[in-house]
């Protein structure tokens, strides 16, 4: 009986620990998920790949700032308890959130539009930084001794599973909508900010149900509690080289991991390869949906042989395998190599359509597509537009190939070409077998890493010690990856090479995790400590 | 062990600085480069890019100080020994 209200007392733990966690996951996700609609909706129209860099880069601030959320919620955490810290940093993200939904575009606002998203960024960020620490670190100081990795695992799943809600619902809410009614100023993509209060609330109600960690209860009890935990964790040498150790043998490398295999494959796969919205997310959904028992499956194995060999293994197979990995993802959307498989009977061009500018009725766009079928049931569609603009109204009662070309003032140098491939069913469960082999990467790297975390540093000072390195790791060397990897392959695009090498963005993944790989395999140790309440 | 740890130590002493010294020639020709409408926009990217990155390689500098010293030779196995 004692044993299973044990049991079901850490089940609620989990529970309230874990379902908040997810929540701001997703809040942080969204932003990520929507980063192309984004980069429209908050910068001038005509600044194209700009726009879309200055997205990632507000995307990358909030990442970058977690370390500082750390050092303010981590101390806090320390000083006043885990359970109000992390209430406060979940009202904190749910806010910031569903402000970002009610800001207007750069249509409407200008400039003040992207600053005012930046400025919500920060905070998401900075509330990121002090939940993790707390959560990892509160579900730790109640698991029993030799489980710890098994029950921290589920808090591990948390991320995935908030990545997964974020594509779930995007893509249940465009699909209810259409594509120009969800990417419109107010349109549907923002419903996944305002559904974030609602989230949060729920969680918020379960959080104040919560005890404090019976840890930091009787560390206050005992009058033991630190007075100044920022010192102690940074200002001492003794836990000063762990917090380094941590950082730059561990969570480095599978921070690098986890974006690699979540992030930068999605955006891969949308941007590069050209695979059309809603089934590039359903790979990243199905393969997320089947690796996430291996968060709980590596946690649970690293309680029987030790945290280190499985992460270090999991970045070891990432950095041999991430480059044959993206290039078979360009083998699969390539169209040269497909030459052969054109399915004729089905490949048609569409009728001409136009559409006037809704401010200005003088602009209209002239809108074709091609849709080039194959064999194997893939279609890439070609969507090619021209803006036309006139010297008067446009009537729409006129077919547009009777327009009389004397009213045409100006027409663009180049058509605006979109590209929208849809892949047959194989090729679909292809890509979704290599997502979910990069996410079985994941689960290696990240199942363990909240144990390992917990273990290496004492209770009065394992919040703010464990949150900082994790938030450099995550926040910083994780959260660049789809920057930097984008800004990379910029730098390779040449006059001669104007599309530039697509893989070489993952020189910074594979780098990172190398390093890492390096540092951990000669410095870390293997032992579990089974005794955390020190 | 520890004389491979101790001797891995120098080498992240160096690898610190020669990381920061890559992104400023990376940034100086980048930016030099850089179309005259984008250049504001290639700056910011490479002032946040050093901003992040340059406390990160003084921390990787000062691991492999503490690893040169043999600081990494025993890890803690309490916090007694933290302490």
């Amino acid at each position: 009986m004692h044993q299973e209200s044990k049991q079901t007392n850490i089940a609620f733990v989990i529970g309230a620990s874990s379902m908040g966690t997810l929540i701001e996951w997703y809040d942080f996700y969204i932003f990520g998920m929507l980063a192309t609609i984004i980069s429209k909706q908050f910068f001038p129209a005509d600044a194209g790949t700009a726009a879309l860099l200055s997205t990632l880069a507000i995307f990358a601030a909030g990442f970058i700032v977690r370390p500082f959320g750390a050092l303010v919620f981590g101390r806090l955490g320390d000083l006043i308890g885990r359970k109000h810290t992390f209430l406060l940093t979940l009202i904190i993200m749910g806010g910031s959130t569903f402000a970002i939904g009610l800001v207007p575009g750069y249509a409407t606002i200008g400039w003040a539009a992207p600053i005012l998203v930046l400025i919500l960024r920060l905070l998401q960020g900075l509330a990121l930084g002090g939940e993790y620490g707390g959560a990892a670190t509160y579900v730790a100081e109640h698991a029993p001794a030799g489980q710890r990795g098994f029950w921290t695992s589920w808090i591990q799943t948390t991320a995935t599973l908030g990545l997964f809600l974020a594509l779930g619902i995007i893509i249940l809410i465009r699909t209810n909508q259409g594509v120009e009614k969800f990417s419109a100023e107010w349109g549907g993509w923002r419903y996944p900010f305002w559904i974030s209060i609602l989230l949060v609330g729920v969680s918020v109600l379960i959080r104040m149900r919560m005890s404090e960690s019976p840890m930091f209860t009787k560390l206050k009890a005992e009058g033991k509690t630190s007075t100044n935990p920022l010192k102690e964790s940074f200002g001492q040498k003794a836990n000063f080289k762990m917090v380094l150790l941590a950082l730059f043998g561990a969570v480095m490398g599978q921070g690098v991991v986890w974006y690699t295999g979540q992030f930068y494959a999605q955006s891969f796969i949308e941007t590069v390869c050209k695979i059309e919205f809603v089934q590039s997310r359903n790979i990243m959904l199905i393969a997320i949906l089947m690796a996430t028992p291996c968060f709980v499956l590596f946690g649970w194995l690293s309680d029987k042989v030790g945290r280190k060999w499985i992460m270090l293994l999991g970045m070891l197979l990432a950095i041999f395998t991430y480059r044959p990995i993206y290039q078979t993802f360009l083998n699969i959307a390539n169209t040269h190599s497909r030459i052969d498989k054109i399915d004729l009977t089905k490949t048609v061009a569409s009728a001409v359509k136009a559409k006037t500018d809704s401010k200005d009725p003088t602009k209209i766009y002239i809108t074709q597509s091609f849709d080039t079928a194959y064999t194997d049931g893939a279609v890439f569609k070609y969507i090619k537009t021209d803006t036309l603009k006139l010297g008067a109204t446009y009537n729409a009662l006129i077919p547009i190939d009777s327009l009389n070309p004397s009213l045409i003032v100006s027409k663009s140098a180049k058509p605006n070409v979109v590209v929208e491939k849809t892949l047959g069913h194989a090729a679909y469960w292809d890509m979704i077998w290599l997502v979910f082999i990069q996410i079985v990467y994941v689960t290696m790297v990240y199942g363990p890493i909240a144990a390992f975390l917990v273990e290496m540093f004492p209770t009065k000072i394992r919040y703010t010690s464990m949150s900082l390195p994790y938030h450099i790791g995550n926040g910083v060397f994780g959260g660049l990856v789809p920057f930097l990897g984008t800004l990379i392959v910029e730098f390779t695009k040449t006059s001669s090479n104007p599309t530039g090498d697509s893989l070489a963005g993952l020189w910074y993944p594979i780098g990172v995790a190398s390093i890492c790989f390096i540092i951990g395999l000669i410095y870390l140790t293997n032992k579990i400590d089974k005794n955390v309440m020190d | 062990m520890n004389t491979i740890k101790k001797l891995l130590g120098y080498v992240w002493m160096l690898l610190a600085p020669s990381i920061i010294l890559f992104l400023l020639y990376e940034a100086y020709d980048k930016i030099t480069k850089a179309a005259a409408a984008l250049q504001s926009n290639v700056i910011l990217q490479w002032v946040i890019i050093l901003l992040v990155f340059t406390p990160i390689c003084i921390g990787l500098f000062i691991f492999g100080t503490y690893a040169s010293k043999g600081e990494y030779n025993h890890l803690p196995s309490n916090s007694a020994e933290i302490e």
